[in-house]
């Protein structure tokens, strides 16, 4: 911390990434998947990270979350620099990435048995309570098969909320089910966020997703990543996806996401 | 039930129908014995205790063998799946002699070891050793590596995650190597017992054999239906219950 930060006594960010940078290395292409990226994100903030495909998004979530590393730039949450995974950031996948060698429960009890603070008992009573915050406490011995696949993905919710953490990264956990399961999802994870109150960044391509769903909206655009406009959301919650003034915001976003991909084409010679 | 009772007038049927062209004498009685012949031969075996004592002694072989193959399999499985070095050495060489028909260790089995207890046993052994490894290499390779990241964030290191993603995960191609490799070991010691007396213990592969050399067509009939039984026991206590659980948590059909 600077000596100019320590006077003015500013709460610390739960989350900061700093001039992030990330080159992949194909075969004969170089993709400047992150170019240069900062974020600060608040305690309690729920943050949407939305763009087109390529734009970089996904790996700034996998480098948030500690599983990939920046060419350049670093990380910082609650004050320590991030080195690896830790459950104080939990990630959820598109794919609910559920271990079909265990029932319900024991996917429950996976990460909650790596909390040397519980015993068992407690460790059941925690994994009960999250199944039952996501409405599935009928299926605590289903199979993993035998789940819909919007089941799975809450399944999937309650197993990264169960140990706790203080960040929740979901990379577009929603893009595969269909319109139906994923909006009762909208208003469960809203409900969930408001209750526990989590640090969320939420990766999706879905404009209206984002805005259904963020505090704020930070829109990238590709070729290299890079962050082009944030949007404060200040709607009422819960939202619901389909009235008229989320639409509005929403369609904002989409303009600015269009203009940018067209300034963008421009850039490139091709 | 119903099942059951299909099943058994099935063989009842069979036999009868065994025993009819037995008594309209097309074959010679020697070549062809009742079932009642090899039923008495069973019975007495049974009494005196040959059957058992040869099961036992080739039972013995052939689960220490198997046994050995699977502790050392399913961790040289790993290995080559894990470290590149180790798949181009140990993982080829592996492939190659997964390739060579197990009864081919025979004559070297035996110049090595001689007519020894651990000749049968190295026999076992490379017979299943390699399946094993090789489907514990593959299994591995199969999972989707999405498992060990979502276990990365939930605080899983790196030994945790091999014992309790990864192997968990590749269960299914391990059950099925075990299987293959249980019939590898099974038909090599077979033939090595037929092949060869072994002094340290007469097995159920040596009945059979003494049971061409005394002409006794019961005792070679009733020595491999002996063999069948304990095949299909194999099969029911050693990997149904794996199959089962298989079957039950990934939805697989088998």
């Amino acid at each position: 911390m600077t000596l100019e930060q320590e006077l003015q006594n500013v709460a610390p960010e739960k989350l900061v990434v700093e001039n992030v940078s990330k080159t992949f290395r194909q075969r004969r292409t170089i993709v400047h998947a992150l170019d240069n990226v900062s974020l600060n994100v608040r305690e309690g903030e729920f943050v949407c990270l939305v763009g087109p495909s390529g734009c970089g998004k996904s790996t700034l979530l996998n480098i948030i979350a500690g599983l990939e590393f920046p060419d350049s730039g670093r990380v910082v949450a609650d004050g320590k620099p991030v080195t690896g995974p830790g459950r104080e950031r939990m990630m959820m996948f598109q794919e609910p990435a559920l271990f079909p060698w265990l029932d319900v429960l024991d996917n429950l009890m996976f990460g909650l048995k790596l909390k040397s603070n519980l015993n068992n008992r407690e460790r059941r009573e925690v994994a009960q309570f999250y199944l039952k915050l996501v409405g599935l406490e009928k299926f605590i011995h289903a199979n993993i098969h035998e789940l819909s696949g919007g089941m799975k993905q809450r399944v999937a919710l309650a197993r990264a909320l169960a140990p706790n953490p203080r960040v929740l990264l979901m990379d577009e956990p929603f893009a595969a089910l269909d319109a139906l399961t994923r909006e009762q999802l909208y208003g469960d994870i809203q409900g969930i966020w408001e209750k526990r109150r989590k640090t969320i960044i939420f990766v999706t391509h879905n404009v209206r997703e984002a805005a259904c769903l963020g505090d704020r909206v930070v829109l990238f655009s590709p070729h290299p990543g890079r962050i082009r406009e944030e949007f404060q959301i200040d709607l009422p919650r819960p939202r619901d996806i389909n009235t008229v003034e989320l639409a509005k915001h929403a369609s904002a976003i989409r303009g600015a996401l269009k203009q940018h991909l067209v300034s963008e084409e421009a850039e490139v010679p091709e | 039930m119903k099942r059951a009772l299909v099943v058994v007038v099935f063989f009842a049927l069979l036999v009868a129908g065994w025993e009819v062209l037995y008594r309209m004498k097309i074959w010679s009685p020697v070549l062809v014995p009742s079932p009642v012949t090899v039923g008495q031969y069973l019975i007495e075996s049974g009494k005196d205790g040959t059957m058992l004592q040869a099961t036992i002694v080739t039972m013995r072989r052939l689960l220490i063998g198997y046994f050995l193959s699977i502790v050392v399999g399913l961790p040289l499985g790993l290995l080559t799946a894990r470290f590149k070095f180790a798949e181009d050495t140990l993982g080829v060489l592996s492939l190659g002699l997964q390739t060579l028909p197990s009864v081919c260790w025979i004559p070297l089995a035996l110049l090595w070891f001689g007519q020894t207890e651990a000749a049968m046993l190295f026999v076992v052994i490379m017979g299943s050793l390699f399946s094993i490894l090789i489907a514990t290499d593959n299994g591995v390779r199969t999972v989707p590596p999405i498992y060990a990241r979502a276990a990365r964030t939930m605080g899983s290191g790196q030994f945790h995650t091999w014992f309790k993603v990864i192997l968990p995960a590749s269960l299914p191609f391990i059950v099925s190597g075990m299987k293959q490799g249980w019939g590898f070991a099974w038909r090599s010691l077979m033939g090595a017992e037929i092949y060869v007396t072994i002094l340290t213990g007469f097995g159920l592969g040596h009945l059979l054999h003494y049971g061409r050399e005394l002409n006794a067509m019961d005792q070679v009939i009733g020595v491999m239906l002996v063999i069948i039984v304990i095949g299909l026991l194999a099969d029911k206590i050693l990997f149904s219950p794996w199959e089962k659980f298989l079957y039950r948590r990934w939805g697989t059909q088998k």
